[in-house]
């Protein structure tokens, strides 16, 4: 029977999953900012880094792996998870952070590091009472693993994460696990993935588990090679996987409930930092551009100016949705029915959306202002990488899917027009 | 009223797996309740008990299963009373 079938309907959670996500901010405030400026600082010298060596990431889509050799050697690939298991319990909003200043350096990198911080939020918040995920945490904090995700297929499931067509096959104290056409973010690089599969290949498509499979216990056939317009250090080949593994490495908690309680959030507002992070870095390129055409013509205002002004001011929009986005987030983290509201959701996938479109808005208008430098692919103002990373935004995960799935409330739903919220 | 939510269920919320075989704490979502299902679901509850759900309730726990659909709406009537 599963946890959540067995649990009094009325208990809002496991007693251990809130014990395990306990705040430090409770604990101690003053170092615990100190502590989270220092992995900030870290994440500067990765973001150097990355920038170095972003054209030829880009111009090979191959996997930023200076990068990641660099957030190894600073130790930010575990730091989400609790102290208790050997990580730093950093908050979201230094994790957010982080992207955001990773992806001003290289946007595969940056979403690479997201993407990995939401597999690693569905342990944190989710196996905080189970055994073998605690000590699976340990060896990420310990090993800087890097955790990669499987939650689309082949066979017209697509990106709808929430249907599965394969199924888990039990096999004594083992289970093993075919999925076939799954795009898998840098999947050839990870060193574990976080796989979803229907409870028994007998179930309905959308009663799923997440199962934790490491390196040694699966093989990847690739299918097709991730060649695409932006992004592309990602690396988000397709594969057919086959795995074997002791069943223990199955999350417990239902994937419906991981995917509504904790992957919604994260993802949506890391996503945001990644993109409000390319964004910034549009503005930047922008703002020098206009410094040196003032120090050209010395006693008037560039005409450029202007649109640098009017571009500020969407920057900071697009930075208070997301702050307001993680605030909301810190304030519903411990309470389970806040976080699976009407109210919350239809907020996340709002951020979504407006975040995704403001990257490509602020990048293209950065344009106006480069003008044809900006529009070069060898000078210092070029947006162009920039403008391919940004146009990825909308449709990973579609727009129209996340719009749909918000009008599908709206027979129901009413909004909150707090401004306080 | 557990009878009276099971043929709600039966005839709005989708879902792929007959509703009679659901024990009353079966997990809705496990048996394929959509956020568009909930959302049907919901406005015929809302029809047939004569209730509102209020903003606060409309959250996952509330729709999880056969009983906890009963609590919500109990609950939803005791305040009015």
């Amino acid at each position: 029977m599963s946890p959540a079938a067995s649990r009094p309907a009325t208990e809002p959670q496991p007693k251990a999953s809130i014990e395990s996500r306990q705040r430090p901010v409770l604990v101690d405030l003053g170092a615990r900012a100190e502590s989270e400026k220092a992995m900030i600082a870290r994440a500067r010298a990765v973001a150097r880094i990355a920038a170095e060596h972003a054209a030829d990431v880009d111009a090979k889509a191959r996997f930023p792996q200076e990068a990641f050799e660099a957030l190894r050697t600073q130790r930010l690939l575990g730091i989400m998870i609790p102290a208790a298991h050997g990580g730093e319990q950093a908050s979201l909003a230094t994790i957010a952070e982080i992207g955001s200043i990773l992806a001003r350096g290289c946007s595969s990198t940056g979403m690479i590091y997201a993407m990995h911080q939401i597999k690693v939020s569905s342990l944190v918040v989710h196996c905080g009472a189970d055994t073998w995920h605690r000590g699976f945490m340990a060896r990420i904090a310990d090993e800087q693993l890097l955790l990669a995700s499987a939650t689309t297929e082949g066979g017209g499931v697509g990106g709808d994460l929430r249907s599965s067509v394969c199924g888990v096959m039990r096999d004594g104290e083992d289970f093993t696990l075919e999925k076939e056409g799954c795009l898998i973010s840098y999947g050839a690089q990870a060193d574990a993935i976080l796989i979803t599969a229907r409870r028994t290949p007998e179930a309905p498509p959308s009663d799923q588990v997440m199962a934790v499979v490491t390196r040694d216990q699966y093989r990847l056939e690739r299918s097709a090679v991730w060649d695409t317009m932006g992004m592309r250090g990602t690396c988000s080949d397709n594969f057919t996987f086959a795995g074997r593994a002791p069943a223990q490495q199955i999350i417990p908690t239902p994937f419906a409930e991981i995917a509504a309680q904790s992957m919604l959030a994260h993802a949506h507002l890391l996503w945001a930092g990644v993109w409000y992070g390319i964004a910034a870095e549009a503005v930047a390129r922008a703002e020098s551009f206009v410094r040196g055409e003032a120090r050209k013509r010395p006693g008037t205002t560039p005409p450029s100016a202007l649109r640098l002004a009017e571009l500020l001011a969407r920057l900071q929009q697009f930075k208070a949705l997301v702050v307001a986005g993680l605030d909301r987030y810190e304030r519903a983290r411990d309470d389970a029915d806040e976080l699976s509201s009407m109210g919350f959701v239809v907020a996340m996938n709002s951020i979504k959306i407006a975040a995704s479109q403001s990257v490509g808005e602020i990048v293209s208008q950065a344009f106006l202002i480069c003008g044809i430098q900006g529009y070069r692919n060898d000078s210092p103002s070029s947006l162009a990488r920039l403008m391919r990373d940004a146009l990825s935004a909308p449709i990973m995960i579609n727009n129209d899917r996340i719009l749909g799935n918000t009008s599908n409330l709206l027979a129901v739903y009413k909004h909150d027009s707090s401004l306080s919220r | 009223m557990k009878s009276r939510i099971k043929d709600i269920l039966k005839t709005t919320a989708r879902l792929p797996v007959d509703v009679a075989t659901l024990s009353d704490d079966a997990d809705l979502y496990n048996a394929g309740l959509t956020s568009f299902g909930t959302v049907e679901l919901m406005m015929a509850l809302e029809e047939a008990f004569e209730v509102e759900f209020p903003d606060k309730m409309m959250n996952r726990r509330n729709f999880a299963s056969v009983a906890a659909i009963e609590n919500a709406i109990q609950s939803i009537q005791s305040e009015r009373v």
